[in-house]
């Protein structure tokens, strides 16, 4: 019993980075109709954002280190520390969520620098022309962050107070081996957060209206004299900010390197398809439900059965959904189907 | 009289099998004519201009061609091991196999159309790689790949008396090593059977069945309307392209026995959907030309390094040498991936029919130069363009 | 006309009389590279009077192992600066006994070209090729995976070329899957079970129990087959041996049943990003604070790379695992080395740096005591080879399987690092006595001197 409800529980931690992930991109397929291969590196990019954000805040002066002796070394001592004292050590203890606020900004910047400078001039054009350009961007630019950063993972610790584990278990009355690493249950609440605000602004504003009046039928929107382009420059770059925020909150768990967009690409794809292309809804559903199926299929007891299911449940799901339901769970018609 | 000349199949032949058998020749100023990477062109071509049938025919973009690759390859290498290391079973078996999974992949890939269908090739291809690399590790020797041994039983070669007393068996054709001539053989091989390749997709980009595949693209619910059934003939084209996979996948394994799942992950296939597409797609030798690119750039970029660039631009003066290498640097060696996403970028963004767009501009421009006038559809007709604008957009209806 | 196919013969003399008999050879006139005609005429061989022989180093420049493959391209150059006569001479003044003369190889200067394996088999062995048909090298070395090291060591014997492995842990290398043309200088997942042994029932007893986490490919079986052997020798009972799929990224999913095994110790069988990632989430759940059967729960990593380490940040201190060698050894060839690295490049080599440099160096001192670039000269020369001074105290390349045997470190994560690099600290040097093994336990065959 234990066991399955630490399962439900990962299932529902990983399914909220898959949603989180999918969301933006389906927010691009659906209004843009743009099919964006660099949208993992737009998560990378949100990742690197916090490592920049940790940098300028651990900006340093050098000392020269004593302890080594066969050549000049040195080590670092952050400004903040040595102006602030203990607080500056607490800032930067804080610096991953507090970097949020570092890539808000400059995600909407780079987002929508990358719609008016790129994107733009592929609307009209097929979709293997999208692909290739924005695969292109995606290799550009991971081979910018690792000229800066270099190829391997570097740490971004969450802060002190949260690195441990949460003892479930222990506070429900249950095993008390059931425990959840803290910074996972943020990442959860935060993930539904960011879908709860995304769905409610479509909703609930006159923005998100016509935004969705134009992913429905675009043609009618604009001859009501609308400007749907401006708007949709703009959910663009809110698909770049909510991308950037999944990849900063997913320092912690994984650390950073310039290649994990590309590891999340895939996957993301195949969540927004199994979700149906150009449903927010879909998109949300297929991740967590993918989630918690490939929690599941990592079981013990599950491969002993079946070897080798954990590596392929994702898209084993993924080629019978897509087989029994054409559109995917909560697809339109029409949609991508040239 | 171009037009004439381009429109005569025996004569484009002629001068193909001209160009790629001379490659050895022309190549050599560009360092590219040592055997292995002419070896890659070739199979890699053939890959490409399979891949093209389906995709450039059909506009059905499929994300996991490299599959039938690598089961092509893991036959390949089965038939060294159990049959003979002749390299003319494995590469027919391979072909047969690879176009039997072809056929069961694409009969349930092809219920469905658009990215959907994208989808469920790449989840097909991702699962070929994951089932591979691991749990199918006594098939496929996982990571380390799978390779020949002395050990193996091979039945045929031992039914004919041939015994391989030491080291490790080399693969041949009838007895003519592959690896004989320093690895020029092999070669000749690949480049006689990628002329063979060309020539049956040229017949097919001019037969009625090209010009209903063709028909399939530009509107596929017309042609359903008018009670065509469009399956059979999207099969049959995923089918063909299947085994030019396979035909691939046998002969890389044949020039080199070894072969490993990494040939089946999606980036393998995304691979040459990048060629066909940089090259120019739809046309006949567009993905022979984005092949050509991209194996060069990963071979040779790669691994251009400080000192050979200080050679290469030694003939400038000091001061200007050293800046040209700081230049430069970045872009190549270990920066191979960055050049080779600006290519993409710039190619797709100034010349969205890949490089034959970009020729067929050069050629009207020198035509017009010259004072040739006369009809600009030339290379249309030997490229067999579809213009890409008549293809535009269809997610958002018919604008 | 065909050739008969009764003639077996897969011998060079064979193979020329069957391409002559095709024909083919009278067709072309770039039939030019008859690399081995005969006698003592080989693949790439120097000309008369050339005053450069040319070494390939094929390392990943791109994708996960790039920061090492770039640290083992470093080594690589200042291994080929001291060859030449340049520089401090690093280890090449420690090194004995030495043929070496400062003055290139056998009187040649000494060139490289490099290469991007990608972590790849084929692009490596692409890479390998275009060394050895296009640049006309002698010797190939390098590498970070096992996958790579033995199709690339696959190749060099086809081609007739001598490959010095770099990074290369699995037991295959120098086990099933070795070549008389290849040599690995670094240590096996074999090694790393017999060395970490002893310090496992020092520090945590005979009494444990044991949950695997192991990559799903070659290495990661090798490595946990050894472990578990040692282990369980200890006395250890292995509660359950999970696969988990390379570059999984979240591995969550596998440590959530961790918990309610009752196993008190895990064994990260993972290297590079896995090893990171799984390291790092395995701590984010828990399991260093936790206490199974009124023990500490223990994690350990049984091999590191110091390089990659740095990813994994404090997730690292106290843990357990082992390395080739390591900056902080204190003997007189590691000093010399890390001195003359630290000079050229501004930090210490890593464990992948220190392999690529001491296999330059032994290339090319085979090569001075054979008197000849010839492959098989070269070979003798290196089998059974006893050397010291190259920081891992007496070394001796067996030659039953091209291994090196030689000590090996136990080290744990720095729990107090006094500088960014001092991330391991040495446990315990384990004597070569301690990890040897009979060469016949993993068979395989080297195959033939003259191919």
């Amino acid at each position: 019993m234990d066991a399955i409800l630490i399962q439900i529980l990962n299932g529902l931690d990983k399914g909220g980075a898959y949603a989180l992930i999918a969301l933006g991109l389906t927010l691009t397929f659906g209004t843009l109709g743009v099919v964006n291969f660099a949208h993992g590196a737009l998560f990378m990019l949100g990742a690197f954002c916090a490592v920049l954000f940790n940098k300028l805040l651990t900006f340093s002066t050098k000392v020269k280190d004593e302890s080594i002796t066969f050549f000049d070394a040195y080590k670092e001592q952050p400004y903040l520390e040595l102006w602030f004292g203990d607080l500056g050590t607490t800032i930067i203890d804080y610096s991953v969520p507090l970097s949020i606020l570092f890539a808000i900004p400059v995600m909407l910047l780079i987002g929508v620098i990358m719609e008016r400078g790129l994107i733009k001039h592929f609307y009209k054009r097929e979709h293997a022309d999208q692909i290739l350009v924005t695969f292109g961007l995606a290799i550009v630019i991971q081979e910018i962050i690792r000229h800066f950063f270099g190829a391997n993972p570097i740490p971004m610790p969450p802060p002190e107070i949260v690195s441990g584990s949460a003892p479930l278990g222990a506070m429900l009355g249950l095993n008390e081996n059931l425990v959840y690493p803290w910074w996972r249950l943020i990442y959860l609440a935060f993930s539904l957060l960011i879908i709860g605000a995304v769905f409610a602004f479509l909703k609930f504003t006159t923005f998100g209206m016509v935004v969705r009046a134009g992913m429905a039928d675009r043609e009618t929107v604009e001859l009501l004299g609308i400007n749907v382009q401006k708007r949709f420059t703009i959910v663009f770059g809110i698909a770049t900010v909510v991308a950037g925020l999944a990849g900063v909150m997913y320092a912690p768990i994984l650390p950073p390197d310039y290649h994990m967009g590309m590891d999340f690409l895939v996957l993301s794809f195949v969540v927004v398809v199994v979700g149906g292309m150009g449903s927010l809804g879909g998109a949300v559903l297929a991740g967590f439900m993918l989630g918690l199926l490939q929690s599941f299929a990592s079981m013990n007891e599950v491969k002993s059965i079946l070897p080798g299911i954990d590596q392929i449940i994702i898209y084993l799901v993924a080629v019978v959904i897509l087989l029994v339901r054409p559109r995917g769970l909560m697809g339109r018609e029409g949609v991508f189907e040239d | 009289m171009f037009k004439k000349i381009l429109a005569s199949n025996p004569l484009i032949m002629l001068i193909f099998s001209a160009v790629v058998l001379s490659a050895p020749i022309w190549l050599a100023p560009f360092g590219a004519n040592y055997p292995d990477l002419l070896q890659k062109f070739a199979i890699f071509g053939i890959f490409a201009v399979g891949y093209n049938i389906l995709f450039g025919l059909t506009g059905y973009l499929s994300f996991g061609h490299a599959t039938f690759l690598g089961i092509g390859s893991y036959t390949a290498v089965w038939s060294f091991k159990l049959l003979t290391m002749n390299i003319l079973p494995a590469i027919v078996l391979a072909m047969i196999v690879s176009g039997l999974f072809a056929v069961v992949i694409g009969y349930l890939s092809l219920r469905r159309s658009g990215i959907y269908f994208s989808i469920l090739t790449l989840a097909f291809a991702q699962m070929a790689y994951s089932l591979a690399y691991s749990v199918l590790t006594p098939i496929t020797n996982g990571e380390t790949g799978l390779q020949v041994s002395q050990q193996d039983p091979r039945v045929l070669d031992a039914m004919a008396g041939i015994a391989v007393t030491d080291g490790i068996p080399s693969t041949n054709l009838f007895g003519a090593l592959i690896k004989s001539q320093g690895g020029y053989y092999g070669f000749y091989v690949a480049a006689v059977l990628l002329i063979i390749a060309f020539y049956i997709s040229l017949k097919i980009f001019r037969s009625p069945f090209g010009m209903k595949l063709r028909a399939i693209k530009s509107n596929q619910t017309r042609m359903k309307y008018t009670g065509f059934n469009t399956k059979p003939y999207l099969l049959t084209a995923f089918v063909i392209s299947g085994m030019y996979a396979g035909l691939a996948g046998g002969l890389l394994a044949s020039i080199d026995p070894l072969a490993g799942a990494e040939r089946m992950q999606w980036t393998a296939s995304g691979e040459v959907v990048l060629m066909t597409i940089l090259g120019g797609v739809g046309t006949l030798i567009g993905p022979l030309l984005g092949t050509t690119l991209i194996k060069y750039f990963e071979n040779i970029f790669s691994a251009l390094n400080d000192s050979e660039l200080h050679s290469m631009f030694s003939f400038m003066p000091e001061g200007l040498q050293n800046i040209m290498v700081t230049v430069v640097s970045p872009f190549v060696g270990e920066g191979w991936h960055l050049t080779l996403g600006l290519v993409f970028m710039i190619v797709v963004i100034f010349l969205p029919g890949g490089i034959m767009q970009g020729l067929t501009h050069l050629f009207n421009f020198v035509k017009r130069l010259v004072g040739l006038g006369g009809s600009n559809k030339v290379i249309d007709n030997m490229a067999a363009n579809d213009t890409p604008n008549n293809t535009l957009n269809k997610h958002k209806g018919e604008a | 006309m065909k050739n008969d196919n009764k003639t077996p013969t897969l011998d060079r003399r064979g193979f020329l009389k069957a391409s002559v008999a095709t024909g083919l050879a009278a067709s072309s006139p770039f039939f030019i590279q008859n690399a081995f005609a005969k006698g003592e005429t080989f693949r790439n061989a120097p000309k008369a009077g050339a005053k450069t022989i040319t070494l390939g180093f094929n390392v990943p420049q791109t994708g996960a192992y790039a920061d090492e493959g770039a640290d083992e391209l470093r080594a690589f150059k200042l291994a080929v600066k001291h060859l030449n006569g340049e520089g401090d001479g690093g280890m090449m003044n420690t090194f004995k006994p030495s043929a070496l003369k400062g003055n290139g190889v056998l009187g040649k200067k000494v060139a490289f070209v490099t290469g991007d394996t990608q972590t790849k088999s084929d692009a490596a062995r692409a890479s390998a090729k275009r060394m050895i048909e296009k640049d006309g090298v002698l010797m190939i070395s390098g590498g970070s995976s096992s996958g790579v090291a033995i199709a690339v060591q696959g190749l060099c014997q086809e081609m007739g070329t001598m490959f010095m492995a770099g990074l290369t842990h699995s037991n295959d290398t120098t086990g099933k899957d070795k070549r008389r043309y290849g040599f690995r200088h670094f240590f096996n997942a074999k090694m790393t079970g017999s060395a970490l042994g002893p310090v496992l029932k020092e520090e945590m007893g005979t009494d444990r129990k044991a949950y695997h986490l192991t990559s799903d490919y070659t290495w990661g079986w090798t490595q946990e087959e050894s472990i578990k052997e040692t282990t369980e020798g200890l006395g250890w009972k292995t509660v359950k041996t999970v696969k988990t799929p390379v570059g999984a990224g979240d591995f969550s999913q596998y440590i959530t049943p961790i918990l309610n095994s009752g196993a008190d110790t895990l064994i990260l069988n993972h290297y590079g990003k896995d090893m990171i990632n799984s390291l790092t989430q395995s701590v984010q759940f828990g399991l260093r604070d936790k206490q199974v059967n009124g023990k500490n729960f223990e994690i350990i990593v049984p091999l590191y790379s110091r390089l990659m380490a740095q990813g994994a940040g404090k997730n690292l201190q106290g843990i357990l695992g082992t390395t080739n060698w390591n900056w902080a050894l204190t003997d007189e060839g590691s000093k010399a080395f890390v001195k003359s690295f630290g000079k050229e490049y501004g930090n210490p080599p890593s464990q992948a740096a220190h392999t690529c440099y001491v296999q330059t160096l032994l290339y090319a001192n085979a090569c001075e005591v054979a008197g000849t670039f010839y492959p098989p000269e070269v070979i003798k020369a290196l089998e059974g080879f006893k050397f010291d001074g190259m920081g891992n105290g007496k070394t001796e390349y067996r030659a039953e399987d091209h291994q090196c045997f030689k000590d090996v470190l136990v080290v744990r994560g720095n729990e107090k690092p006094t500088s960014q690099f001092d991330l391991l600290k040495i446990v315990k040097q384990v004597p070569r006595s301690a990890v040897e093994y009979d060469a016949k336990i993993f068979g395989g065959d080297l195959g033939p001197y003259k191919v």
